[in-house]
């Protein structure tokens, strides 16, 4: 899917985060590395249409992101977000969680969209676990039925922020590699990730964000087979420093 | 066998356990009172329950009745007050903040006897049932008001980005997430409050609203038994709010999904 992005900017309370970001190319999986605080969520949160850019255009699949709130909330119904924490509604059970939304916003019956949430719980080894609160489940699991809802309307793209990011390692894995199994199914996903393995292996693309700008951008193997710019080299050095 | 005085170490509690141990506690007090009794020579006689019983059930019922208006209308106060005192536009901030502390930091009898007297009187709310309920209904409405902001306030941003995100419109995010979420988290609290009005009300005795309380002084002045009154009152106070305290534990359990 084509994103193209023209001098993204953002601010908070007067303070960029993101300047002048220019990005136009065909995207089916595609990595955001950078250090913290250099932009990576606040430019995927754009691109979702959770945030509107202080600057610049923004055009997801050949047309611009819409302005006004009903049209946004359609526009958001086409991609699948999953948020470092899930972003679980606490009050609802793991299979309501998935099968609100597609009846709520995707017009699925009742019984379709449970036999959808249950289709998908099973699918992602959660078999069982669809009455259990998202308090009652561990973090893997919470980032799985996360992702379960993310892809259950079958969305044109899925938008990761962080998703591995509050895990600890062994859940880490698991979610890493049901979000490969999902790619090399032919889902396309933008995800903001610290997991360099995921960003090298799993992710066609990746882009550097650093201090707010987009420092470098190409096809995964290149660019982290001969980083071009300092920042880069310096970034991916330090991970490396504690690798085994 | 474990003490039967004990729970366990998981905090588990049987109920052969519970029931033994609140036994033992119900008789403790009722000694405690009895001993009082005793000692400080004091006879109690019920007879007059048999013949003011309709009376009694007439308070009874009042007392009932004004409080559930007062529920009512303080939600219908509490609520837009608590959503106030987060308003952009500052008047509307600063009246809901000083309505809250003026109500909450003064004595209730003082805003009876104020407001009766003075406002009611001004604005001719002549009728001493209806200004009881305005009364109770804003004092009430203050804490509420204050309950309502502690839930708005813990709502985590992440669950409204969330809801965005799934595509739920405005409307939707405030009714299958916002609202939710709220209600679970203030319905204990506002069970609780419940109870408090239905004391509360007691005070409106004195601008001689015919509830509990004032039929139970009258009957008191007119058979001069103040302690044998004194303890239905307080009794039948029980009847009516420990029954509430129940049901605001049930809610309590019953909605705490996030533990």
């Amino acid at each position: 899917m084509r994103i193209e992005l023209e001098g993204v900017g953002h601010a908070f309370g007067g303070e960029p985060v993101l300047a002048g970001v220019d990005f136009d190319d065909d995207v089916s999986t595609l990595a955001i590395i950078g250090p913290s605080g250099g932009g990576k969520s606040t430019l995927l949160r754009i691109v979702g249409g959770l945030m509107a850019p202080t600057e610049g255009t923004v055009r997801v699949g050949g047309a611009e992101i819409p302005r006004e709130e009903a049209a946004l909330a359609r526009y958001r119904a086409t991609l699948g977000f999953v948020f470092q924490d899930g972003g679980l509604f606490h009050h609802l059970t793991a299979r309501e969680n998935i099968a609100l939304p597609l009846r709520a916003v995707h017009g699925l019956s009742e019984g379709a969209a449970r036999e959808r949430a249950d289709g998908l719980l099973a699918r992602f080894g959660l078999e069982g676990e669809g009455d259990k609160y998202p308090a009652q489940l561990s973090g893997g699991q919470r980032q799985r039925v996360a992702i379960a809802r993310a892809v259950a309307p079958r969305p044109r793209m899925l938008l990761l922020d962080e998703p591995t990011s509050a895990l600890d390692p062994e859940y880490t894995t698991e979610v890493l590699d049901l979000l490969r199994d999902l790619k090399d199914e032919g889902t396309r996903f933008i995800a903001v990730t610290h997991e360099m393995g995921f960003a090298r292996h799993a992710c066609d693309k990746v882009a550097f964000l650093s201090g707010g700008r987009m420092a470098e951008c190409g096809p995964s193997a290149e660019v982290f087979a001969h980083p071009r710019t300092p920042e880069l080299r310096r970034f991916l050095g330090k991970l490396l420093e504690w690798s085994v | 066998m474990r003490n039967p005085f004990v729970a366990g170490p998981d905090g588990r509690v049987t109920p052969a356990q519970a029931v033994a141990s609140y036994l033992i506690v119900c008789a403790a007090v009722i000694g405690f009172f009895w001993l009082s009794l005793a000692m400080a020579g004091i006879a109690l006689d019920f007879g007059f329950v048999a013949r003011f019983r309709q009376r009694i059930a007439d308070g009874l019922l009042l007392t009932l009745g004004i409080s559930a208006a007062s529920l009512v209308a303080s939600l219908a106060i509490g609520v837009p007050v608590a959503v106030g005192q987060g308003s952009r536009v500052l008047p509307v901030r600063y009246l809901c903040d000083l309505y809250v502390k003026l109500i909450r930091g003064t004595p209730l009898l003082a805003q009876i006897y104020l407001f009766f007297y003075i406002v009611g009187t001004a604005w001719g709310v002549e009728n001493r049932l209806v200004a009881g309920v305005i009364i109770l209904s804003v004092f009430s409405g203050a804490y509420i008001a204050e309950i309502v902001r502690g839930s708005l306030s813990s709502l985590d941003a992440g669950q409204l980005e969330a809801a965005r995100a799934v595509g739920f419109t405005r409307a939707q995010v405030l009714r299958y997430v916002v609202v939710p979420q709220l209600v679970s988290r203030t319905l204990p609290a506002l069970t609780g409050q419940f109870a408090s009005i239905v004391k509360d009300s007691s005070l409106l005795s004195v601008i001689a609203v015919i509830e509990l309380t004032q039929t139970m002084q009258e009957i008191s002045a007119s058979t001069f038994n103040l302690f044998g009154t004194y303890f239905v009152l307080a009794g039948l106070y029980l009847v009516l709010t420990l029954p509430i305290m129940f049901v605001s534990r049930w809610f309590e359990r019953r909605l705490s999904y996030a533990h």
